[in-house]
């Protein structure tokens, strides 16, 4: 008798563990929403073009992780896109006049927030949005407009000439 | 002389063909008596102990070092290409769709399906299969299939456990040692690996199972009831499922794309 209740006992303990690496497997390591911590406060900042920002992602100052972005939504008030970003309290001394913009690590690297600070004496608290944003690079974009400038400027030009300063 | 030479090859070819219909013989015997069987699950519970709570240890540890290794050899690939934050994904979707199953299934082969078959082995050379068929006990009623399934049941919770340690020794490796951004680590990994990835690994890990059991217990059933023919038997067991889980992984990685 004792001996079938070890032997339930491990089983379910054995059960127990399988199931719940299943449930970490699919809730935790799929594309669903996961808690980054309640430290911090919260800032909110509102973009025109996120590109491709992702929960999670760091946000920093001066290449120093400060925090995370919490969550991404559409915000149909203003028709931008409302970034959450959680930062740690530690810094809690971001001029209210502090301009952020998303940027990428690297040529494929993954897209971040980088705040620049502002002269303000006044320091951002929970909850508090940014002023000053600045979308994130879409390279299509960069590269129209890149081609339709050159196209342009063959035609102001009519000689093929191809010194121009 | 080549008639001796061509009669051996006949005979090897009509013994393969043999085993295989044995084999499938046996499977058909096996799946009629799952849901029968299915109703003394004090039985399958005692077996799922056996094969599936004893291999936990030899699993996890496993799953660390594999998970390790591949954030070891993934980050020394992946820096060539400046992309070291897609870390995770790789190991992610390497050990959830190959390596959790395959290597949680030649483990298990190892650790399980060699005690299943030397077990099954001795009963058979200790004659007490024959006195359970002597009392009008079905052995395989009574003793295959809790074994059986006991094993099937536990293959895929010992890959899922294997690919979750997995994923934590390899943020250890990536994360703590080699300072890939944790953030980019976890963030990348999930929104890269979809739900079809996961099941992928489950319905691999799953027919790994039934393969591997199957084998196992057919080959202690069948054993030659000497010392040697039980050697044989877990030998046997152990190369036929590792052979079998990698052409089984190559034909469901394809039909699976």
């Amino acid at each position: 008798m004792r001996q079938t209740r070890t032997i339930e006992l491990g089983t379910g303990l054995f059960v127990l563990l399988g199931f719940s690496a299943l449930f970490f497997l699919v809730t935790q390591i799929t594309n669903r929403e996961f808690g980054l911590g309640d430290g911090g406060y919260q800032l909110l900042a509102a973009f025109e073009q996120v590109g491709g920002l992702k929960a999670g992602a760091p946000v920093s100052m001066s290449g120093v992780t400060i925090g995370r972005v919490e969550g991404i939504e559409y915000d149909f008030d203003e028709y931008k896109a409302r970034v959450k970003m959680r930062i740690d309290s530690r810094f809690d001394r971001i001029p209210d006049d502090s301009d952020a913009g998303i940027f990428t690590a690297g040529l494929l690297g993954g897209q971040y927030i980088g705040i620049g600070p502002g002269g303000s004496e006044t320091f951002l608290a929970e909850g508090d949005q940014m002023q000053f944003t600045q979308s994130a690079i879409v390279l299509e974009n960069l590269i129209s407009k890149f081609l339709f400038s050159k196209a342009a400027d063959q035609q102001a030009d009519p000689p093929a000439e191809e010194s121009t300063p | 002389m080549p008639a001796p030479i061509i009669r051996e090859l006949v005979d090897s070819i009509r013994e393969t063909l043999q085993t295989l219909g044995a084999y499938a013989l046996f499977a058909g015997r096996v799946a009629r008596e799952t849901p029968r069987a299915l109703w003394r699950f004090h039985l399958v519970v005692e077996q799922v102990h056996n094969s599936g709570a004893h291999s936990l240890v030899i699993t996890m540890l496993s799953g660390l070092f594999v998970g390790m290794v591949l954030g070891l050899q993934g980050f020394d690939l992946l820096e060539r290409f400046g992309s070291e934050e897609s870390l995770g994904t790789a190991a992610a979707l390497g050990l959830l769709k190959e390596l959790g199953p395959v290597i949680t299934a030649l483990l298990f082969a190892g650790r399980a399906g060699t005690a299943l078959a030397s077990e099954l082995g001795l009963m058979r050379a200790t004659d007490q299969l024959a006195a359970m068929e002597m009392m009008a006990v079905d052995p395989v009623r009574r003793v295959v299939m809790p074994r059986f399934l006991g094993g099937v049941l536990s293959m895929p919770l010992l890959a899922a456990i294997f690919s979750m340690i997995g994923i934590f020794g390899a943020q250890l490796v990536g994360v703590q040692l080699m300072r890939v951004d944790s953030g980019q680590f976890w963030s990348k990994m999930r929104s890269a690996v979809e739900f079809g990835d996961v099941m992928e690994g489950v319905v691999k890990s799953c027919v790994f199972g039934v393969a591997c059991s199957l084998i196992a217990v057919y080959e202690g059933y069948h054993s030659v009831p000497t010392a040697e023919g039980v050697g044989r038997a877990t030998t046997r067991t152990v190369v036929i499922s590792s052979v079998v889980v990698l052409l089984l992984d190559y034909m469901l990685t394809a039909a699976m794309l």
